[in-house]
C-alpha cells in the first residue's frame, strides 16, 4: 500500500548514473518486480542493508533511464554528442557494447533467415526454444536488423562499417559482420544435420568467407561491397572441376596425397579408399557455388558429402588438417593444373571452414 | 546605440522529422530580439541542416540588452499550412555585457519546446558590440557582475562590501489572463516563459543600478524567485549583496586558492567610473554608500495599507518602533568589563536557551500567540542595544560603535552571504527569523487587461500600488528581522535568505538570517593594507569618539587585537550583554580562550566559519513535522494558519534541539526552515548541519521525565527508553568523532547539568485544544492529567527520533558546503536531484499519521540516495538541499539537490598534514612539468596545431636551453598510446604554454606513428564535441582553481505534456524534465565558454498533474555562476573518470 501511495519517484544526476547490473537484467528482458527480486537475492547487494523499497525505487530510475537511453542507442554515434545524458565515455562504450550484445543461441537460430516481419513473428518460438526472454529476443533481433539495414548498402569491410557507425568492440563487430553476412546470403543453417553447429562454428566460416570469397577480400578499394562474394571467383571455381573429370589428374593427385600421408594418419585405408569420392564432393561444392540455391546450401553439403563421410570413417581432427593441407598442397605439384591461385583461395577457406565444423 | 548583438546561425543537429512523408525536415530559423526578428533561408530536407547565415544585427539600446533575452526560434517550412514551431532556444546575453565575463556565446543548445521537450540541437554563435556611451548608467547597469555564490567568488577579492539590495517587480501572469484560456498550451507555456525571462532581466538591471548608486560592482549570493501567485500575478524579486570586487591579477598563485580575499595586495581597485565614491574622505563615519532613504521613504511603516487596514496598524505595535534609532555606542561604565577574568558564573539560567529567536508574525490578522510574543517582548526589551561590545574592551566598542554607524545608516544592514573573508565575521549572535501571513488580493486593473505586450510595463505609472504592496510586506518583514538582530545585540544580519510558500491566496512570507556583528573592515577604506587602516580608523575614531571618552586606547593593543581575536572561537563569544540578556540562556567561558563568554548551543544559517575550531565530524540534522488544519477560505484561513505557525516552529526547534543532542552536538550551521501551506496542512521541515565547537560546552544528555510516576511497567518502559537514548549518545559520539578535551570541567563546574537543565522531550498535543498546548509550552511539564494516548505518543515521538536512520557507513551529509572535519576531497563528484510526490492514501489522518508519513518520506529518500550514490564510497552529501511542497490536497512533494563528493579515506585524520601535503604535491607537480616537457612536446606535436600557433605568439622570453635535444621517442610513443596517458599530456600542454609549444613546432614530423595510434584506441566517440560540464551547489570544485567567473546562469522552464502516460507517467515525465533542464544548463555554459556551474540551486520546482486527463505541468527555475575551472594538479591521475578529465583539460584549454 505504501508503494501504491508513491505518486513519482525520480533521481536524476548530472551525471548519468548507469548501475551494469541493472542494465544487464534489463537488457535480459526482465520486469522491474523480477529484477528487484533478483537483486534482493544477489549477494551483490546485501552489505547495503538495501530494502525491498529502496531497490524498487532504483530499479525503476535505473530502467526509465535506459528506456530514454535507448534511442539514442540505436545510433550509437548520436550518444557521443547529444546533450542530454552527461555520460563519461567509457560508460557510453560499455552501454553501446552491451546493448549490442547478443546471446548466441539466439543469434543461431536466426542466422542465415531472412530479417523480416515473418522472422520477428516466430521471435516466441524462439524465445521459448533458447530461454531468452522474448524482450530481450526482439531487441536482439532489431539489432541485427538495424545493423543489417545500415551496413548493407555501404562499400567497404563489412567489420569496420559496424565498428564505424556502431561503436562496437572487434570481436562483436565480427559477430554482427557474420549476422549480416549470413542474413544476406541466406545461408541454410537451419537443418537437422546442422544443429550440432554453434554460433561461434558459423561466424568462424563467416569471417573466412568474408576474408577471402568477397569482393572487398581483394581489392578493398574496389566499388562493391564486403556482404556479397565475388561473382567473378565462383564463376571461375568451375575450373577446378579438372581435378575429378581429367582421370590422370584425380589419380595423381590420389597418389600424390597417399605418398604424403602414408603412416602419418590413421584413418589412412578408410582415406585411401574415399579419396576419389572426398575429392569429388568438394569440387561439386566449388562447381555448384554460382547458384545461389547452392550457395545457400554450402554448409549442409559440406556436413552431408564431406563431414559426415568423414566422421563415420572416425577421422581424427589430426588426421583431417594433415588430408586437408596435403590434398590442398599436393594440387599444386600437379603439372596440367594452372589455376593455381584460385584452388588456394577456395581450399584455403574451405579447409579451415571443413576443420572447425569437425567435431560432435 | 549603446549596442550591437550580432548572432548567426551555423547549423541544426538531430532535428525531429516534421514531415511524414518524406521522413525529413525542411528547417529554417527566426531570430528575434525585441520588436526585430531575422530568419534564415529554409534547408530543405534534412534533419541536419547547414544554414551558415549570415550575422544578423540588431542595434539597440543596452537596457533592452539587459532585460531581453534572444529569441531564437526553428521552423519546419510548410508550404501549404503554416509553417510548425519545432522548439526555442531562449538566449541570456547578459554574460556579453560585463567585460570580466564571456566574450561569445558559441555552441550547440537543445531546441526546447514545452510540449515535446529537447528537440535536436542548434549551433549558435552571438557576440555584442558595446559603445561607450555617456549616459549609459541612466537606466542600464551594464557591467554589474552577479553571483549566485553566497562568498566572495574565488577569483575576486572583496575591497568593500557595500550591503543589501534588493526588488521587485510584479506582472500578470499570461497564464491567469483571460485571453490565455483560449490559447493553446504552448503559446502560454512560451508567453510565461519569456515574462519570465523578461523580468528577471529587468530586475537584474533594477538591481545592478542600486548597486551603481552605491559604488559597488557586483552582487553576490544574488537569489532571485518567483511567486506564482495565480490570479493574482506574478511576483519576480531578488536580494543580494552589493559589493566591491576586484579580479586577482594572478590567479595562478598558489595561495589565492586557498585565502582568495588576501592574497593579493594589488591597489589597483577599479573604481567603475566613480570618481565621487573615490575613498577621499573615507573615514568619515559614514560609509561610502550612499542611503537609499529615497528610494525607500515611500515604505514608511507607517504607510497604511489599503486592503488590510484594519490589521496593520495592531499588527505594527509588534514591531519595537525602536526599529531605526541608531544604537548609541556603549557607555563608560561598561568598559570595566573588558578584564578577562570571570566575575560570574553563568549556572544560574535554568532554563533551555531558546538561541534560535523566531517569531510568527501574524501580520494583518491579530491573533499572537503567547509563546512568541513573550519571546519577542524579552528580545525587544533589550532596549537600544547600548551593551554593545562591552565584554570585549574598548577597542572592540569601538571598532563596534564604528561599524554600527557604518551599518546603522543603511536600511538593511543584511548580507547574504554564508562565508566570509577571513576577519569579517567577528561574532554571531543566533537565528533571527519572522514570518507573516498574507492574503492575495486579485489585481482589479482594466488598464492591463487586454494589454497584449509583454515588454514590461512602467509599474509606477500604471499600478503603482502593486508592487509597493509586496515590497511594503518585505518591508516589514525585514524591519522585524533588524530590530530581532538588535535585540541580540548584533547590528547586522549575515546568511540572510527569504522565500514565500503559497496556496490559494495565501501567502506566506519567510525571511531568516543570522544576527552578527561584522568587522568595519570591508565596509570602510580598503584600499590600504589591514594594518595601515586599523591605526587610521583608530585615529579618526578618536577624533569623532573622543566626546564619548572612548579615546583612552593605545595603538598597540588596536593592531593587536584582531590577532587576539582571530582564534577559531573569537566567533562563538555572545555578542549580547551577560547580565541583560534577550532570552534566558546559560552562558559559559569559551572552552578555547577562556576569556568571553560562550552560549551553550548555537544556531545559524551561514556556514561554518573556515577558522572555527570543530570537534569531530558534523551531520545533517532534520526536524520534519507535518501540521494538519481545516480547509477555509480567505481570512479565516489566515488566521488558521497564523495560529499554528508559532508551534510548528516551537516544535521544531525542539526537534532540532533534540536531535542535537542525541548526537552530542552543540552548533547548528545552515538552519534553514521552510514552512510549506497546503489545503488542508502545513508542512515544516528545519535542515541544518550540527557540529561540535570547540569552544562551546559540551551539550548534556537527555531525559525522560516520566509523568505517570506511579505506573510501575510505565517506569520500566522510560527507563529503558532513558537507555536507548543514552546508547545512541554513546553511538554518535564514536560515529562522529566526538571526544573533546575533558579539562574544560574545571572550569565551567560539572558539565552534567541540573535535571531540570536538560533538554526535555516534551510535546504539545494539537487534538487537545489550544490552551493546553500552551500551557504544554509555557511550563515545559504536564501535570498528572495525562492522556494515556499523550503518553503513547510521546513515546512513538521519542522513537521516531531513535530510528532517524544513521548514515550507512562511509557516508556523511551535510548542508552546508563542506563537512567540518573532512580535507582531502577527491575531484569526483555527483549533482543529483532527486524529487519524490507521495499520495496520502487516508484523508482522515491525524497529525501522528501524518508526521509519520512525511518523516518516513524524507527518511527513504535520504536511504535510497545513500544507495544510489553508494559506489562514491566514502563520500559525503553535501549542500543537501531539501526543499517541501504541498501541490495538491493530498499530496506530499519533497525535492533534493545535493553533491556527492568523495574523499580519501586515509587522510581523514590528518587536516594538520594537508596544507603541507599540499605544498609538497605542488612542488612535485612543478618538479614533473619541466621532466616531462620533452615529452609534451612529442605528444602535441600534431595532434593540436591551433594551440602550437597560440603558443608561438605568446612566446616573450628567452626559450630555455632544452629544445628537447635528445628524446627517446620509442619510449614515450607507447606511453602516447594508452589514452589516459595522452591526457595527461594533454593537460601539461595546457601548463606549459609556449615553451613547449614552440618546440613543437620544430620537431612537428617524427612522430606520426604514435598518434595515429593513440588516435585508434579512442575510437570515435573520444572525440566527441561535447564539453562535460560539472554542476555543484557548492561554490568551488575540490581539487580545482575557479579562472573565470562566465555570468551568471538563471533560467526558468515549463514543461507541458497531455500525453502523459505514453511519457512513462508522472515520473517519466519529470525524470525526463530534470534530465533537460541539466542539459540546458550545461548547454549555456558550454556555449559561454566554461565546464562548470557552481553555486546551482534548483529553486523552484512546481508540480502539477491530472492523470485523468492524461495531463501534467511542470515549471523549474535553475540558477548558478557559470565558470571555467582547471584542475590544481593536472597530474594527479583520475582513473574513474578519464573522461571528464579530458574535458576539462580541453575547455581550459580555451579558456587560458
Amino acid at each position: 500500500m505504501r508503494r501504491m501511495s508513491m505518486e513519482l519517484d525520480v533521481f536524476v544526476g548530472n551525471t548519468t548514473i548507469i548501475d551494469e547490473e541493472v542494465y544487464q537484467l534489463w537488457l535480459d528482458g526482465h520486469s522491474v518486480s523480477d529484477a528487484v527480486r533478483m537483486r534482493l537475492e544477489s549477494d551483490a547487494l546485501s552489505e547495503c542493508e538495501a530494502s525491498g523499497e529502496v531497490l524498487h525505487s532504483d530499479t525503476m530510475d535505473q530502467y526509465r533511464t535506459f528506456q530514454m537511453c535507448e534511442r539514442l542507442l540505436h545510433c550509437p554515434s548520436k550518444l557521443a554528442n547529444q546533450l542530454l545524458f552527461q555520460i563519461p565515455a567509457h560508460r557510453q562504450a560499455m552501454l553501446i557494447e552491451r546493448y549490442y550484445e547478443f546471446d548466441h543461441t539466439f543469434a543461431r537460430e536466426v542466422l542465415g533467415k531472412k530479417l523480416s516481419k515473418g522472422t520477428k513473428k516466430d521471435l516466441d518460438d524462439i524465445s521459448l526454444k533458447t530461454g531468452v526472454a522474448l524482450k530481450s529476443c526482439r531487441r536482439q533481433f532489431d539489432n541485427f536488423k538495424r545493423v543489417f539495414k545500415v551496413v548493407e548498402e555501404l562499400k567497404g569491410p563489412l567489420v569496420e562499417n559496424v565498428q564505424h557507425h556502431f561503436l562496437l568492440s572487434d570481436s562483436l563487430a565480427r559477430d554482427y559482420a557474420a549476422v549480416v553476412f549470413f542474413a544476406n546470403s541466406r545461408f541454410e543453417t537451419g537443418k537437422r544435420k546442422l544443429q550440432y553447429l554453434s554460433f561461434q562454428d558459423f561466424a568462424f566460416c563467416a569471417g573466412q568467407l568474408i576474408s577471402y570469397w568477397t569482393v572487398g577480400a581483394v581489392d578493398n578499394m574496389m566499388e562493391d561491397m564486403d556482404v556479397d562474394l565475388e561473382k567473378e571467383f565462383l564463376h571461375d571455381l568451375k575450373d577446378l572441376k579438372v581435378l575429378v573429370n581429367d582421370k590422370d589428374m584425380l589419380d595423381q593427385h590420389k597418389s600424390l596425397v597417399c605418398y604424403q600421408l602414408k603412416g602419418k594418419i590413421k584413418a589412412f585405408s578408410e582415406m585411401e579408399a574415399n579419396f576419389k569420392n572426398l575429392s569429388r564432393a568438394l569440387i561439386n561444392i566449388a562447381s555448384k557455388l554460382t547458384n545461389t540455391k547452392d550457395v545457400r546450401d554450402l554448409f549442409i553439403d559440406l556436413v552431408e558429402k564431406f563431414i559426415e563421410p568423414c566422421r563415420s570413417d572416425k577421422w581424427t581432427v589430426g588426421d583431417l588438417t594433415l588430408f586437408l593441407t596435403h590434398y590442398t598442397s599436393t594440387a599444386h605439384t600437379l603439372e596440367m593444373f594452372r589455376f593455381q591461385i584460385l584452388w588456394e583461395r577456395y581450399m584455403g577457406v574451405i579447409k579451415s571452414c571443413i576443420l572447425k565444423m569437425y567435431h560432435d | 546605440m549603446p549596442g550591437k548583438l550580432k548572432a548567426k546561425i551555423v547549423a541544426g543537429r538531430h532535428l525531429p522529422v516534421m514531415d511524414r512523408a518524406s521522413d525529413l525536415t525542411d528547417a529554417f530559423v527566426e531570430v528575434k530580439f525585441g520588436n526585430t526578428t531575422f530568419k534564415t533561408d529554409v534547408y530543405p530536407k534534412s534533419l541536419n541542416p547547414q544554414w551558415n547565415s549570415e550575422w544578423f544585427k540588431f542595434e539597440v539600446d543596452d537596457e533592452d540588452l539587459q532585460d531581453e533575452p534572444l529569441q531564437i526560434t526553428v521552423l519546419d517550412h510548410d508550404t501549404y499550412s503554416a509553417n510548425d514551431a519545432i522548439g526555442k532556444v531562449y538566449i541570456d546575453i547578459d554574460p556579453l555585457l560585463s567585460s570580466e565575463a564571456a566574450t561569445v556565446i558559441s555552441g550547440w543548445f537543445p531546441i526546447y519546446d514545452t510540449i515535446h521537450g529537447i528537440r535536436g540541437e542548434i549551433n549558435v554563435l552571438v557576440k555584442v558590440e558595446l559603445f561607450n556611451d555617456l549616459n549609459r548608467f541612466r537606466q542600464s547597469s551594464c557591467g554589474v557582475k552577479f553571483f549566485c555564490t553566497t562568498s566572495i567568488p574565488r577569483c575576486y577579492r572583496a575591497v568593500m562590501v557595500h550591503g543589501f539590495v534588493e526588488e521587485l517587480v510584479v506582472n500578470e501572469d499570461p497564464e491567469y489572463q483571460w485571453i490565455d484560456r483560449i490559447r493553446t498550451p504552448r503559446a502560454s507555456n512560451e508567453a510565461r516563459q519569456r515574462l519570465i525571462s523578461l523580468m528577471s532581466g529587468e530586475l537584474q538591471r533594477k538591481i545592478g543600478l542600486k548597486v551603481l548608486e552605491m559604488g559597488g560592482n557586483a552582487v553576490v549570493g544574488y537569489l532571485q524567485c518567483f511567486d506564482l501567485e495565480g490570479e493574482s500575478g506574478l511576483v519576480v524579486r531578488a536580494i543580494g549583496t552589493a559589493c566591491t570586487l576586484d579580479k586577482l591579477s594572478n590567479t595562478y598563485t598558489p595561495a589565492t586558492a586557498i585565502n582568495p580575499c588576501n592574497s593579493s595586495p594589488s591597489k589597483d581597485i577599479k573604481e567603475a567610473g566613480f570618481g565621487e565614491e573615490a575613498p577621499g574622505v573615507p573615514l568619515s563615519s559614514g560609509p561610502p554608500t550612499p542611503l537609499r532613504a529615497q528610494t525607500f521613504s515611500s515604505f514608511s511603516p507607517s504607510k497604511s495599507y489599503s486592503r488590510q487596514s484594519s490589521s496593520s496598524d495592531t499588527e505594527l505595535s509588534l514591531t519595537p518602533k525602536t526599529a531605526r534609532i541608531c544604537l548609541s555606542p556603549s557607555s563608560p561604565t561598561l568598559q570595566s568589563k573588558s578584564s578577562p577574568i570571570p566575575t560570574t558564573k553563568a549556572l544560574r539560567s535554568t532554563t533551555p536557551p531558546p538561541l534560535h529567536v523566531s517569531q510568527s508574525d501574524t501580520a494583518m490578522l491579530r491573533k499572537s500567540v503567547s509563546f512568541s510574543e513573550d519571546l519577542l517582548l524579552a528580545a525587544s526589551g533589550m532596549g537600544s542595544g547600548g551593551s554593545a561590545g562591552k565584554e570585549a574592551g574598548p577597542l572592540k566598542a569601538l571598532l563596534r560603535q564604528q561599524t554600527q554607524t557604518a551599518l546603522e545608516q543603511r536600511e538593511f544592514p543584511f548580507f547574504t552571504l554564508t562565508s566570509f573573508p577571513p576577519g569579517f565575521l567577528l561574532h554571531v549572535g543566533g537565528v533571527v527569523s519572522a514570518r507573516s501571513v498574507k492574503l492575495l488580493d486579485r489585481i482589479h486593473n482594466p488598464a492591463l487587461g487586454n494589454t497584449r505586450s509583454y515588454k514590461l510595463l512602467d509599474w509606477n505609472s500604471f499600478t503603482a500600488d502593486e508592487p509597493e504592496t509586496r515590497d511594503a510586506w518585505w518591508e516589514e518583514i525585514r524591519q522585524e528581522i533588524k530590530s530581532h538582530a538588535k535585540a541580540l545585540g548584533c547590528h547586522a544580519v549575515v546568511g540572510y535568505s527569504e522565500s514565500t510558500s503559497i496556496c490559494e491566496e495565501v501567502c506566506i512570507l519567510s525571511a531568516s538570517g543570522t544576527a552578527a556583528i561584522l568587522s568595519s573592515r570591508f565596509m570602510q577604506d580598503s584600499a590600504l593594507d589591514t594594518e595601515h587602516r586599523l591605526s587610521r580608523q583608530q585615529a579618526s575614531v578618536f577624533t569623532s569618539g573622543a566626546e564619548k571618552g572612548e579615546g583612552d586606547m593605545g595603538s598597540t593593543a588596536s593592531l593587536g587585537f584582531e590577532d587576539l581575536m582571530s582564534p577559531g572561537c573569537a566567533f562563538c563569544h555572545i555578542p549580547y550583554d551577560e547580565l541583560n540578556m534577550p532570552f534566558p540562556a546559560q552562558l559559559t567561558y569559551c572552552h578555547c580562550c577562556r576569556r568571553y563568554k560562550v552560549p551553550d548551543v548555537l544556531f545559524t544559517t551561514i556556514d561554518l566559519p573556515t577558522e572555527a575550531n570543530v570537534t569531530g565530524k558534523g551531520c545533517l540534522i532534520q526536524a520534519r513535522l507535518c501540521r494538519t488544519k481545516k480547509k477555509a477560505q480567505g481570512e479565516g484561513n489566515a488566521t488558521a494558519i497564523s495560529n499554528l505557525l508559532p508551534f510548528l516552529e516551537y516544535e521544531l526547534h525542539t526537534q532540532l534541539m533534540n536531535k542535537l543532542k542525541l548526537r552530542s552536538m552543540n552548533a547548528l550551521f545552515g538552519l534553514r526552515i521552510q514552512i510549506s501551506v497546503g489545503e488542508n496542512m502545513l508542512l515544516g521541515l528545519a535542515s541544518a548541519t550540527g557540529v561540535y565547537l570547540t569552544a562551546l560546552p559540551s551539550p548534556g544528555g537527555i531525559q525522560i521525565a516520566g509523568k505517570t510516576p506511579s505506573d510501575i511497567t510505565y517506569e520500566q518502559h522510560i527507563s529503558n527508553m532513558q537507555k536507548k537514548i543514552n546508547d545512541t549518545i554513546a553511538k554518535n559520539k564514536e560515529l562522529y568523532e566526538i571526544n573533546p578535551p575533558d579539562l574544560v570541567e574545571e572550569v565551567i563546574g560539572s558539565p552534567i547539568p541540573e535535571p531540570r537543565q536538560r533538554s526535555r522531550l516534551f510535546r504539545s498535543h494539537s487534538e487537545s485544544s489550544d490552551e493546553v498546548s500552551e500551557l504544554d509550552l509555557s511550563h515545559g511539564k504536564k501535570d498528572a492529567f495525562v492522556l494515556e494516548i499523550d503518553d503513547t505518543d510521546a513515546v512513538e515521538d521519542i522513537h521516531s527520533l531513535l530510528t532517524d536512520a544513521p548514515t550507512p557507513p562511509g557516508f556523511y551529509s551535510c548542508n552546508t558546503e563542506i563537512m567540518p572535519g573532512i580535507y582531502n576531497w577527491t575531484s569526483a563528484l555527483q549533482m543529483f536531484t532527486s524529487v519524490r510526490v507521495f499520495r496520502l492514501s487516508n484523508v482522515n489522518l491525524t497529525n501522528q499519521g501524518l508526521n509519520k508519513v512525511f518523516n518516513d518520506l524524507c527518511e527513504n529518500l535520504l536511504k535510497s540516495l545513500y544507495f544510489k550514490l553508494r559506489s562514491m564510497v566514502p563520500c559525503c552529501l553535501c549542500h543537501v538541499n531539501f526543499t517541501v511542497a504541498v501541490p495538491e490536497d493530498e499530496l506530499i512533494q519533497v525535492a533534493v539537490t545535493a553533491v556527492a563528493m568523495s574523499f580519501d579515506k586515509d587522510q581523514t585524520q590528518e587536516n594538520g598534514r594537508q596544507s603541507i601535503d599540499k605544498n609538497l604535491m605542488k612542488a612535485i607537480t612543478e618538479n614533473e612539468d619541466q621532466l616531462q616537457f620533452p615529452l609534451e612536446l612529442s605528444a602535441e606535436s600534431s595532434s593540436n596545431p591551433l594551440n602550437s600557433a597560440k603558443g608561438l605568439s605568446e612566446v616573450s622570453g628567452p626559450l630555455p636551453s632544452a629544445r628537447a635535444p635528445s628524446v627517446d621517442y620509442s619510449s614515450f610513443t607507447d606511453r602516447c598510446s594508452s589514452w589516459i596517458e595522452q591526457l595527461r599530456l594533454k593537460a601539461h600542454t595546457i601548463r606549459c604554454g609556449s615553451i613547449k609549444t614552440m618546440s613543437s613546432l620544430e620537431k612537428a614530423s617524427p612522430l606520426p606513428e604514435g598518434r595515429s595510434r593513440s588516435l585508434r584506441s579512442n575510437r570515435s566517440y573520444a572525440g566527441s564535441s561535447v564539453t562535460v560540464v560539472k554542476m555543484t551547489p557548492l561554490s568551488f570544485i575540490p581539487g580545482t582553481k575557479i579562472i573565470k567567473y562566465l555570468g551568471i546562469i538563471n533560467m526558468f522552464f515549463i514543461r507541458e505534456t497531455t500525453s502523459l502516460r505514453e511519457e512513462g507517467g508522472v515520473s517519466g515525465f519529470l525524470h525526463s524534465f530534470i534530465a533537460e533542464v541539466f542539459a540546458m544548463v550545461r548547454a549555456h555554459v558550454a556555449a559561454l565558454g566554461g565546464n562548470a556551474v557552481v553555486s546551482y540551486n534548483m529553486k523552484e520546482c512546481v508540480f502539477m498533474e491530472n492523470p485523468n486527463k492524461n495531463q501534467a505541468q511542470c515549471l523549474i527555475n535553475v540558477s548558478g555562476d557559470a565558470v571555467i575551472f582547471v584542475r590544481e594538479s593536472e597530474l594527479e591521475a583520475t582513473p574513474p573518470q578519464p573522461h571528464s578529465a579530458s574535458a576539462q583539460t580541453s575547455s581550459s584549454g580555451e579558456g587560458t
